[in-house]
């Protein structure tokens, strides 16, 4: 049986999941080491590591899938995701670094002064990363499915439990190496194979692709698609910005400098991923256009390796395609996790270890039931969904209050529960009532074009409306924001925190 | 499964409305007699205006308050004024808005209640219910600072007596909001205060120990004295309350190279596990060193052999777990307290007890030190810090 690799694959890679948590890596140094103890992670580990906790299977298999299927507009959806850290380059990385927050609503209240932006930024975060872990938990069934004959959600539960482990045992402590070796192993997983599909390829005489629907733009088989596109520009580009676990990896790096860089490093890291993809999905149609038909298409980076080459070396590259997918799930579930659970436990349940813990529960419990509850839509689309709910509320919320000194409290309140509260709307509606047709189907399937430009007008005006709420120490977070750390200028002092 | 989505999508939106909805009409059944219910409505009426007014005398805290006091005295309309203007106009006849604070002008200047007629308040309107003013000064330890001005068709005794009350509640507020000004300055102060500084016998113990060298081994006298000065040049640093957990440890290996010239190289063994995720975290400035510092004293000047300490930061989520262990001779647990609630023995763990302050004043009270000990067993200090908190930042 040929599942058998790509199952001692799936085992190996929890396994050393679990044995990495429980037991390695945990730095000790003796008396000599204080220089390189508090040395902070370099700009390219950091990279590495928010690669690894960025590329979930959405990008591991959802974008191969949809190119498989849709044709060549699902290009954007790797540049997309890769040129958010653009966008978060230019305008956030290091004003946000440097106003000291840990998450967004830490952001927010440092920016709003506001324990109502904050509370409404709070339960934004955890929607948005439910939302985020809810296809890796079914992507995982799948898969796991493809491999053994069991029911979907063992999968999902399978990842869960790897996850909340992990996070309990406190595995995590050396959670910025972990992640960075992740990034490394799905980039080979990927590049390996690939390496030999395009000789096999090669081989086969170079067959091409003779539909003109498929390789070219705006001719695919979805509605509307000039519309669908520019949203999905839109949420991709503007959404990375506001996903919970992505800003988290921040908080690492020791300056706003260092901030940049490693978004810079970030750029390069993903540009060099999400080459790989694209080829997949064009492979997949040469090679298996059936998965197409029958709804599959998340699956055409598994089989495709079993397919052309065959034999043992194609059972062996299945076999590390399915070990850089579990790494996928794993290390995406366990940075969302880790995150949702920090502003549940800080947020909701009033902080400390314990609290912790509960958090951790049920940011893992929720999401699994949600997984096992809901349809399946292709891992790609529901991750796009979490996009645009991020694009159109913390995206207004970040770009103003970085660079708009006239934001008010009930602005960003306002901006927060339109923008949030519209996209939120869409997305439950396409997930309950599955893809609709038409115009409606369109605004509802990519819901970015229209709820960004109104979360940003409806911040601005209100505003505008309140010049009364503009928060008394904005002047002193500005500063605070943009002046380099090594300049010396008053950032204001500590003051005892108001409710 | 749509069906069910659909049937669970539904239960949700109607059952938590309704749920709401017959606890608010359970909770009216209960409320008792008419006369009953139009004291808890005053009360809850009150109970809303008082939290805008916590922030003192501003014109946003005003508005939002003179909305309830309006409700609460049942005028016509009522103005809240400060020394200089007008704050907030709740009511009708918006147009008097701009006469309100000559009307108040009196009551500024003499600190007494006044009653308005026609001829200072109405106009040519007939129908405006503006005609008369009840002006009652709002005062703070015995200084005016505004007025509250109740405008009706007549001064009827009720009304006076009734301004007169709400004005008192008012000023109540006001003390309050004082009060809690002054109890926020006082913690800035003492966080001020409690300043970290370094021990004058840790001072004593490196200058006699350096000097010790100077004969023998003048080279290793001078590093030791470079290193003392970087230590104390880090230890006196005045221009921020906060550094990074990174800065820190550089500080507290300085330290420890002192003090292991002074015990030898080999009695005193340092492990360090530190999470490289946590070493950007602000944490007030000298909060680890005196942990550091009475470990390396009571935990090693007390007993033979090797001494060992460890250091470890974890990452919990939005917070950081630091924790410093020796295994030295430990103490009874009620003198640890006793020392950390400052009714120790002079000069004992005088270090422990103002972290644990500092803590305590910067990060709320969950947040003080833990202390695991007993005698003969070592002793594990360790203590949260949260990643992000409003103006704790090390730049």
């Amino acid at each position: 049986m040929s599942s058998s690799y790509e199952l001692a694959a799936v085992l190996l890679v929890v396994a050393a999941t679990v044995f990495i948590g429980a037991f390695g890596l945990r730095l000790s140094r003796t008396t000599s080491d204080f220089y390189v103890a508090s040395r902070t992670v370099s700009p390219l580990w950091n990279a590495s590591a928010i690669g690894g906790e960025y590329l979930s299977a959405a990008s591991f298999l959802g974008i191969a899938g949809l190119v498989l299927v849709h044709g060549a507009d699902m290009l954007w959806l790797p540049v997309g995701w890769a040129g958010g850290y653009l966008i978060l380059l230019v305008l956030v990385s290091a004003p946000l670094r440097r106003s000291g927050a840990y998450t967004l609503p830490d952001f927010a209240e440092a920016r709003l002064e506001s324990m109502r932006v904050r509370r409404t930024a709070s339960v934004l975060v955890i929607l948005i990363g439910w939302l985020y872990l809810m296809p890796q938990f079914q992507s995982a069934g799948l898969v796991l499915r493809t491999l053994v004959d069991v029911p979907v959600w063992m999968g999902g539960l399978l990842v869960a439990s790897v996850v909340t482990v992990n996070v309990l045992s406190g595995g995590m402590r050396s959670i910025t190496f972990v992640q960075a070796f992740q990034y490394w192993l799905k980039l080979t997983a990927l590049a390996v194979p690939v390496v030999f599909l395009l000789l096999a390829w090669r081989a086969d005489g170079a067959p091409g692709i003779a539909d003109q629907d498929w390789l070219l733009p705006l001719e695919g088989s979805r509605d509307h698609p000039v519309y669908a596109t520019y949203s999905l520009i839109l949420a991709t580009f503007l959404g990375t910005m506001g996903l919970p676990h992505v800003l988290v990896r921040f908080y690492t790096n020791p300056d706003g400098r260092a901030a940049r860089r490693t978004t810079l490093a970030v750029l390069s890291l993903l540009g060099m991923f999400y080459l790989l993809p694209a080829l997949y999905g064009a492979l997949g149609r040469i090679y298996a256009p059936d998965l197409a038909a029958t709804g599959g298409g998340d699956a055409v980076v598994l089989t495709l390796p079993g397919r052309v080459i065959g034999g043992m070396a194609g059972d062996l590259l299945g076999a590390l395609v399915t070990a850089g997918a579990f790494a996928a799930f794993l290390s995406t579930s366990s940075g969302l996790t880790v995150s949702v659970a920090g502003v549940l436990a800080q947020d909701i349940l009033g902080g400390g270890v314990r609290s912790f813990r509960l958090a951790t529960l049920i940011a893992v419990v929720v999401p699994l039931a949600l997984a096992a509850a809901a349809r399946s839509l292709p891992v790609a689309d529901v991750v796009g969904l979490a996009f645009a709910v991020a694009a159109s509320s913390f995206c207004p919320l970040l770009v103003l209050g970085v660079w708009w000194r006239r934001l008010t409290e009930t602005g960003a309140l306002a901006g927060l529960l339109v923008g949030g509260g519209l996209a939120c709307g869409a997305v439950i509606w396409t997930i309950a009532s599955g893809p609709l047709d038409g115009w409606q189907g369109a605004l509802l399937a990519e819901p970015a074009a229209w709820t960004v430009p109104i979360a940003f007008g409806v911040m601005v005006a209100t505003s505008l409306l309140t010049p009364g709420r503009i928060p008394a120490g904005v002047a002193r977070t500005m500063v605070r924001l943009h002046a380099p750390e090594a300049l010396d200028v008053d950032r204001g002092d500590w003051r005892p925190r108001r409710s | 499964m749509e069906a069910a989505i659909a049937a669970f999508v539904l239960a949700v939106l109607i059952g938590v409305p309704a749920v709401v909805l017959f606890r608010i009409l359970r909770g009216r059944r209960d409320l008792g007699s008419p006369v009953d219910r139009a004291t808890f409505e005053t009360l809850h009426t009150a109970s809303l205006a008082a939290p805008p007014l916590r922030s003192g005398l501003t014109a946003h805290g005003a508005e939002k308050s003179a909305r309830h006091l309006w409700a609460l005295l049942g005028s016509a309309a009522v103005a809240i004024t400060d020394a200089e203007r007008l704050l907030a106009w709740e009511g009708a006849g918006e147009r008097h808005a701009g006469a309100a604070l000559a009307h108040a002008k009196d009551t500024l200047t003499g600190g007494r209640t006044q009653v308005l007629g026609p001829d200072a308040v109405a106009c040519e309107d007939l129908d405006c219910p503006v005609r008369y003013a009840v002006v009652v000064p709002l005062t703070t330890d015995d200084r005016v600072v505004g007025t509250l001005v109740a405008y009706g068709t007549q001064a009827s005794a009720g009304l006076v007596r009734a301004a007169e009350e709400v004005g008192r509640w008012v000023d109540a507020q006001l003390e309050l909001a004082e009060l809690d000004r002054s109890r926020s300055m006082l913690m800035e102060a003492e966080v001020r205060a409690l300043r970290a500084q370094i021990s004058p016998h840790f001072i004593y113990n490196s200058l006699t120990t350096i000097a010790s060298f100077v004969r023998t081994d003048p080279e290793r006298a001078r590093e030791l004295l470079l290193e003392f000065a970087d230590f104390t040049r880090y230890s006196f640093r005045r221009n921020a309350d906060f550094t990074t957990l990174a800065e820190e440890l550089r500080g507290i290996d300085r330290y420890l190279l002192i003090e292991r010239a002074r015990f030898g190289g080999d009695r005193l063994q340092v492990t360090l596990r530190i999470a490289p995720e946590v070493l950007p975290v602000a944490l007030p400035f000298l909060c680890l060193q005196p942990l550091v510092e009475n470990a390396v004293r009571h935990g090693l000047e007390g007993k033979s052999g090797v001494g060992r300490i460890t250091i470890v930061a974890e990452d919990v989520g939005a917070e950081c777990l630091i924790s410093v262990e020796d295994d030295g001779v430990g103490m009874d647990p009620e003198g640890m307290r006793r020392v950390l609630s400052g009714e120790g023995p002079q000069g004992m763990g005088v270090g422990l007890a103002n972290v644990d302050e500092r803590l305590r004043q910067v990060y709320g009270d969950a947040y003080g030190l833990v202390v695991e000990t007993a005698v003969e067993s070592g002793m594990k200090v360790s203590l949260r810090v949260p990643k992000y908190r409003p103006g704790v930042s090390a730049a």
